[in-house]
């Protein structure tokens, strides 16, 4: 049975069925609904719920948690999510999972709470200090919302690295009508890692400072093999359209315009498709690659000035022509605007 | 023949890399011998700072996570709720839990954490080579006041117990040494009642631990024990600063 749910509280009871045992927020909007929620579901469930101080607090918050075996998330939006790369960056230096979501507002500074896109570099490129990659998940409707936190945490607990879900404030501020369909709360990955107490085995330690010779270097190639394996083998993303002359590329809200547009567009003969990536990071370059040859352009469509454009022409590679469209300072964009930005091709 | 004197099973044989005369590797020996004594060194997870007691993973001989600066109480927050039957504490210095930790340290405390906080004060950043820090006594040389601790520019030296002492979600508050015998053996009782609150789930407890840092004092270890007695003690006087299970 369908139900009628709004986007911060579909993502909280998709955690919720997955499994989270602790959440850790501070108030920031727009993405308060998903603290709110957390703060009655997670006390209902017997679940661990903090109010943090700060979201540097929080994100810490999830770091001890997430030591102690717990399956532990955090939100917030942009301003607040710049606070918490300290955290991320510790956590995969000590390859700690964990779940952080960034309903994206406006920006840069203070910016304004409308809904944007605005932190994709942040989200994809490591955002804090040194060599390192969330796994970033992008969900596109209410639907998606309530059911990415468990893909989440299980490819977090796989590769043993933190996840982002990275949405916008008109995705998460929406009401769809949304299916609660059955959630697999199983945790991935191995367990021999967690700090419980020394009971009967050796003591463990979770440590990213690594002073010796060599040590850190050592330490780095392993998580950049790691980062590969999950390049190879986590691109994911939705292709509607594949024979188009034109290919859109936009995630999360984007994407929603971008499938309105494009839906005017075949009704009037144009061959226009839509290549929507689901995870920005590992970023779905080999269907990019893939595509490049057979078709005359791709548009980027995106609520910012023009960032994951940049993924796409590094996986392009000039092989065909990349072109772009955004509205950046909370604006949206409109199907009008992406027909005539087609039209200009 | 009875033994006596003999090293706890919670440190482990690695050698510490303090300076001589420092007072870290007392208090690491004293929390090793109040968890072995306690027999809960194998439900015990420790957070290591950052600061001089960075590598105090490898000198203890159970569970330990590091966390980044200032925010050890919030990762002891996120393991002790996950896991209430477990022994979670923190230890850190003084730049790490009254300055860049101080929200944390602050709101751990109000919420009455059932944690454990072993803070040594030294009045210096000691790993970064002898910066001011916030409990650096009034004229107190440093590379960072080289003039002199002045109020004006850098106000005053922090009394972090009797500033934990005002709120309600602390249990148990108290201040000691280790610039003789007899005060680390009071600080090792301090310690010892703390890890007690702890296990009897009454709240929140820190022990704050003067300690000497000879090299960035520019002193002799004498010298330094001398400035504990004489001037550290009497910005920081000793003694239990709120102890509620006695109420």
């Amino acid at each position: 049975m369908k139900k009628l749910m709004k986007g911060n509280e579909a993502l909280g009871e998709g955690a919720i069925q997955a499994g989270c045992g602790a959440y850790f927020g501070y108030p920031i909007t727009p993405q308060n609904e998903l603290t709110e929620y957390m703060s009655r579901r997670m006390l209902e469930e017997k679940r661990v719920f903090i109010q943090s101080e700060s979201e540097l607090a929080a994100i810490n918050m999830v770091f001890g948690a997430s030591v102690a075996g717990a399956r532990a998330m955090t939100s917030s939006s942009s301003p607040g999510v710049s606070l918490k790369q300290e955290g991320l960056s510790y956590m995969a230096g000590c390859e700690l999972p964990g779940l952080v979501v960034n309903v994206q507002r406006g920006g840069p500074g203070l910016g304004n709470i409308s809904g944007s896109q605005a932190d994709y570099f942040q989200a994809v490129k490591g955002g804090g200090h040194g060599d390192y990659h969330l796994i970033v998940l992008t969900p596109g409707s209410v639907q998606e919302m309530y059911e990415m936190p468990a893909l989440a945490f299980t490819l977090s607990e796989k590769y043993r690295t933190p996840a982002m879900i990275l949405t916008d404030g008109i995705l998460a501020q929406m009401q769809e009508p949304m299916e609660q369909v059955k959630i697999d709360s199983s945790r991935a990955g191995d367990r021999d890692w967690i700090l419980d107490g020394c009971k009967g085995r050796e003591p463990r330690k979770i440590r990213s400072l690594l002073m010796e010779e060599g040590a850190l270097e050592a330490h780095n190639l392993h998580l950049q093999a790691k980062y590969d394996m999950i390049r190879k083998q986590e691109q994911r993303y939705q292709l509607i359209n594949e024979q188009a002359e034109i290919m859109l590329v936009a995630y999360g809200i984007s994407a929603r315009v971008c499938y309105t547009a494009m839906q005017e567009a075949n009704k009037k003969g144009s061959q226009i498709g839509l290549l929507r990536p689901l995870t920005v990071w590992p970023f779905p370059e080999k269907i990019l690659q893939e595509l490049a040859p057979k078709i005359k352009a791709f548009l980027v469509i995106e609520l910012n000035a023009g960032q994951m454009i940049e993924d796409v022409k590094l996986a392009v590679n000039g092989k065909t022509p990349v072109h772009f469209y955004g509205r950046s300072g909370g604006g949206c964009v409109t199907p009008g605007e992406i027909l005539r930005e087609i039209e200009k091709i | 023949m009875k033994k006596l004197f003999f090293k706890p099973e919670s440190l482990t044989d690695t050698d510490h890399k303090y300076c001589s005369g420092c007072g870290h590797g007392i208090v690491h020996r004293l929390v090793a011998e109040v968890i072995d004594e306690l027999g809960i060194r194998e439900k015990t997870i420790g957070i290591a700072p950052v600061g001089c007691a960075v590598f105090a993973y490898d000198y203890w001989n159970f569970d330990v996570t590091e966390a980044s600066h200032g925010r050890p109480p919030a990762v002891a927050t996120g393991i002790k709720r996950f896991l209430p039957d477990r022994v979670v504490f923190t230890y850190q210095g003084d730049g790490d839990l009254a300055a860049i930790g101080m929200a944390e340290t602050i709101h751990a405390a109000n919420r009455g954490e059932n944690i454990t906080v072993i803070f040594i004060n030294n009045a210096i950043y000691g790993m970064t080579t002898g910066q001011m820090a916030p409990t650096s006594l009034l004229g107190m040389k440093t590379t960072t006041s080289p003039f002199g601790r002045d109020a004006k520019l850098a106000g005053y030296p922090i009394r972090v117990g009797e500033l934990l002492a005002t709120l309600e979600g602390t249990t148990y508050l108290a201040r000691c040494a280790v610039d003789s015998a007899k005060h680390v053996l009071e600080a090792k009782k301090a310690i010892k009642k703390a890890f007690e609150v702890q296990l009897a789930e009454k709240g929140y407890s820190l022990v704050e631990i003067l300690s000497q840092c000879p090299p960035n004092w520019k002193m002799s270890v004498p010298e330094s024990l001398e400035y504990v007695r004489k001037e550290m003690m009497t910005q920081f006087p000793l003694g239990v600063i709120k102890d509620k299970t006695k109420v």
